[in-house]
């Protein structure tokens, strides 16, 4: 069901119009993006081999995914919960993490229009929207006729989608049964992929970076200072001083 | 080991409280406004800004204090290979499979060399 994993790069071929929007759908399905998904998969067995670890049972971890369908989100709420965060401080926390899907949104939703389908469908279509298939929608989608668009879009989002449940299952379902070692893998698999992700992101010049380092640094501060506040107050303490640092830079720039 | 999120129908709700619904508007609010919003507004600059550092305090807290396996692991093992990867990727092309990859290895070379989990 992944075959053409050539599909996933050179876009001229998106150029050539599926014949229907049932063709787009199964077409979006049949390219996923194969590297990115493999990775986010990756990424999704450590996430549910890391749920296993602070206590939470397979259908939650499953559950946890289907529902969020953002990793950096799912894996805050988990872990702020698992260190006796209050739902409300976890909650907290969870949303800083999503705000960031508001502008994402806001950028791929004028492609989503034109396919005829109800507007319902873009409401749906955005549960789908976290980065992987973000980026990828950016990408393919201008480059097919607007009635094909959504259609495209939801097929492969639904079938990665649920892959991405199936991944955090079987992670989850491992993580107890094979060597130690290769647990450790999985659990190290979360925070190398959010690490180099968050610095492939950091375009937007010295106020990423200040977030970076910020976060890092204030993170386990907070951690030892306020546990169950920790991830909350360095994203509202770190992230205020780092936009107020790329603030001025951009000020001065302009 | 009883769930922190507890168990039956409330786990489920206290886990749809504070992920879906602290996640799922955001995505909504983005297609209603999509007609009439300037992205490149202020308080999208501070909500990557804040997001990035949850994030990155995330990395830190999963390397530092981590769980299960991984907590067997020397500190030193972690962030040496945790360092090989970023530099890997930074160096070699910004591949992020690749710096994932180099991480792994060196995670498991410093197990092998250094004792933990076998």
């Amino acid at each position: 069901m992944v075959e053409e994993a050539s599909g996933s790069e050179g876009g001229d071929r998106f150029a050539v119009a599926p014949a229907s929007r049932r063709a787009a759908f199964f077409l979006g399905m049949r390219r996923i993006p194969v590297v990115p998904a493999t990775i986010l998969l990756s990424a999704l067995m450590g996430f549910g081999a890391l749920a296993r670890e602070l206590g939470y049972p397979i259908d939650q971890a499953m559950f946890v995914t289907a529902s969020v369908f953002a990793l950096p989100g799912q894996v805050v709420l988990i872990v702020d919960l698992a260190h006796g965060a209050s739902l409300l401080a976890a909650a907290g926390a969870v949303t800083l993490t999503a705000i960031r899907l508001v502008p994402m949104v806001v950028v791929i939703a004028p492609l989503f229009r034109g396919s005829g389908l109800a507007r319902g469908y873009d409401y749906l279509a955005s549960h789908w929207v976290a980065v992987t298939l973000w980026v990828e929608g950016l990408r393919v989608l201008p480059l097919m006729p607007p009635f094909a668009r959504l259609p495209y879009f939801l097929g492969g989002s639904l079938l990665l989608y649920l892959l991405a449940i199936l991944a955090t299952g079987l992670g989850h379902l491992v993580a107890g049964n094979v060597p130690d070692l290769v647990e450790a893998a999985l659990l190290f698999l979360t925070p190398i992929y959010f690490a180099i992700s968050l610095i492939a992101a950091a375009r937007g010049g010295i106020g990423d970076h200040a977030a970076l380092g910020l976060g890092l640094v204030l993170g386990p501060l907070f951690y030892l200072a306020a546990p169950g506040f920790d991830l909350l107050l360095t994203g509202l303490v770190g992230g205020t001083l780092a936009w107020a640092i790329g603030r001025a830079e951009r000020r001065r720039a302009s | 080991m009883t769930s922190p999120a507890g168990s039956g129908l409330p786990a489920f709700l206290l886990l749809l409280a504070g992920g879906f619904l602290a996640t799922q508007p955001w995505r909504w609010l983005g297609i209603r406004l999509a007609r009439d919003l300037h992205v490149d507004s202020e308080i999208f600059h501070w909500a990557r800004a804040a997001s990035t550092a949850i994030v990155a305090a995330l990395v830190a807290r999963l390397m530092v204090f981590p769980a299960g396996a991984l907590a067997d692991l020397p500190l030193v093992v972690r962030l040496v290979a945790f360092a090989a990867g970023i530099a890997v990727y930074l160096a070699g092309g910004r591949v992020l499979l690749r710096g994932v990859g180099v991480a792994l290895v060196v995670l498991g070379l410093g197990a092998v060399l250094f004792g933990g989990p076998n």
